[in-house]
């Protein structure tokens, strides 16, 4: 690993300072940012670690709850709140990674993770995203985990995180402090598609610090799933996965949230396949009708084309379990 | 012997006084720091920062307490809790398999919580207890855990063993050892390459239907 400085400022204020120049990096847990600083893909000059910030609580809002940017993937998983009313989210978090990383990893550094695509990782291959305009070693390469929507020729990574796609389809809101003051931040907008800078994974400016997501209060509680799809049982990232809630009144749809993880550059939330729900009965037919809606604009690649079948299967199923008919 | 200290001795001839093992130190460091750290180093040494340049990447104090004994040490930034531990203090039962967070090797438990200690830089563990494989027996005492891997043969070629034990450990206090597929999922940061995850799984399961503080 490359020398850096290392501090720990004490103040929100000092840390938006640091940050804004050039060559530094914020850290929290580290779990993904000390990997990558080991592989030689990120090399700051500076670390800025920020866990000395008061921005570990979960508390509730004025019509939801707000979870600190450094609450930890663990702490929120098994918040009595969070499983209460948004049991989404923990079995989204408990989806991802292992028990040890997701005792380091926080909320804000979940959300900054970055692709696992192997040729962003292997400095010796072309990457667009690591060292821009230097090509995609994906698009002609081995590219069965990469995405099937919103992709460009310039990049067809992946966003790796479980928690970002529960956060997506709950409709959350990050709260962003910079220098002028605070700003919010729909979680939908916060990640970005690929476009021509795919070195961007998302619309936080550099000078910039999550302090936290707010999730609206909402009727899903009772009848939401996540469904992660991956090539062993636990502790892998997901070839498809998907964040279905229901709000079901005797047998009818009332409301219905969708996202799936594994198939773009940012959580890909399903709004036309929700609408097509919303008055339908909830059954098998209304599920499948739903998955097929969602594929529509899909465009696999030479190793991927599974995801095609795979997407709209976990969709229908995930449904299936969150209105409880498996 | 003349030759080869060639460079730094004609440097040493202008600046008499000061003595030339010093002096050689101050400028091979210096000379690594803007090596390897060219934006901040190279304009810091510009402005004739060169000393500061120097303390910038020297070492920073880290204060921590690892299996009940307390450190006052002082360390590089890159240093890893599993380098620190292996390295400066000379606790080895700590693995290092992958070093990059996927294998569970080097599993340690911070204030009470499992983490993989390699993707840990040692500096974020400032004020925190540690505790590693050689803090769970109490003298010739066995823990519970390790007394009943030994009983259920939870290993084959022992490497990932402390790994294992500090996660299983924390599995049981965590209160996710409530069933085999449980204890699976929570178990699923630490790999086994020799497979012995089924006497892993028995050896859990003991200690927790045993009830006995872990």
């Amino acid at each position: 690993m490359k020398q850096f400085q290392y501090i720990r400022p004490a103040t929100q204020q000092s840390v938006l300072e640091a940050i804004a120049k050039p060559g530094t990096k914020i850290i929290a847990g580290g779990s993904n940012l000390v990997d990558l600083m080991k592989h030689g893909v990120m090399s700051p000059d500076k670390l800025v670690d920020i866990n000395k910030l008061p921005l570990r609580s979960i508390t509730p809002s004025k019509s939801g709850l707000h979870i600190g940017a450094l609450a930890l993937n663990s702490q929120v998983a098994e918040d009595k709140q969070v499983k209460e009313k948004f049991p989404l989210l923990s079995m989204a978090l408990n989806a991802g990674a292992s028990a040890q990383l997701r005792n380091m990893a926080t909320v804000g550094g979940n959300m900054m993770q970055r692709t696992r695509c192997p040729y962003f990782y292997d400095t010796t291959m072309p990457c667009n995203k690591r060292n821009p305009n230097s090509g995609c070693g994906a698009l002609e390469g081995f590219n069965r985990m990469h995405a099937i929507f919103g992709a460009s020729d310039k990049c067809i990574a992946v966003y790796p995180s479980d928690m970002s796609v529960a956060l997506a389809a709950l409709d959350a809101t990050v709260l962003i402090a910079g220098r002028k003051g605070q700003r919010r931040l729909p979680f939908t907008d916060f990640h970005r598609l690929p476009g021509n800078t795919p070195e961007l994974d998302n619309n936080l400016a550099k000078d910039e610090l999550i302090l936290a997501v707010e999730i609206p209060d909402n009727n899903f509680a009772k009848h939401s799933y996540y469904l992660k799809v991956r090539d062993r049982a636990s502790y892998a990232f997901a070839l498809v996965s998907v964040a279905a809630a229901l709000d079901i009144d005797n047998g009818t749809i009332r409301g219905a949230r969708l996202a799936m993880g594994g198939v773009a550059h940012k959580p890909w939330r399903l709004t036309e396949a929700e609408k097509s729900l919303v008055g339908k009965p909830a059954t098998l037919a209304s599920f499948e009708q739903a998955a097929q809606i969602a594929m529509q604009g899909a465009k696999a690649y030479k190793d991927n084309a599974f995801k095609l079948q795979l997407g709209p299967a976990t969709i229908t199923e995930a449904l299936q379990h969150a209105a409880g008919l498996v | 012997m003349e030759d080869q200290n060639n460079g730094f001795l004609a440097d040493e001839n202008d600046q008499p006084k000061e003595n030339p093992r010093r002096n050689f130190l101050k400028q091979t460091s210096l000379l690594t720091a803007v090596a390897l750290t060219p934006g901040v180093a190279v304009k810091a040494a510009e402005n004739h920062f060169d000393e500061k340049v120097a303390a910038a990447f020297e070492k920073l104090p880290l204060n921590l307490t690892v299996n009940g004994t307390a450190h006052k040490l002082s360390i590089e930034p890159r240093v890893t809790l599993l380098d620190l531990l292996r390295e400066q203090l000379d606790l080895t039962g700590t693995k290092k398999g992958c070093d990059y967070g996927q294998c569970g090797a080097c599993t340690v438990h911070v204030d009470g919580h499992r983490v993989n200690s390699c993707l840990t830089l040692a500096m974020m563990v400032d004020g925190k207890k540690v505790t590693t494989i050689e803090g769970l027996a109490k003298g010739d005492q066995l823990h519970p855990m390790q007394e009943a891997f030994i009983k259920h043969d939870g290993f084959q070629c022992g490497y990932c063993t402390p790994g294992q034990i500090m996660s299983a450990v924390a599995c049981v206090r965590e209160g996710h050892a409530n069933s085999e597929g449980e204890i699976r999922e929570y178990m699923s940061g630490n790999i086994c390459r020799c497979g012995a995850y089924p006497n892993i799984v028995n050896a859990i399961q003991e200690v927790k239907n045993g009830g006995q503080q872990v």
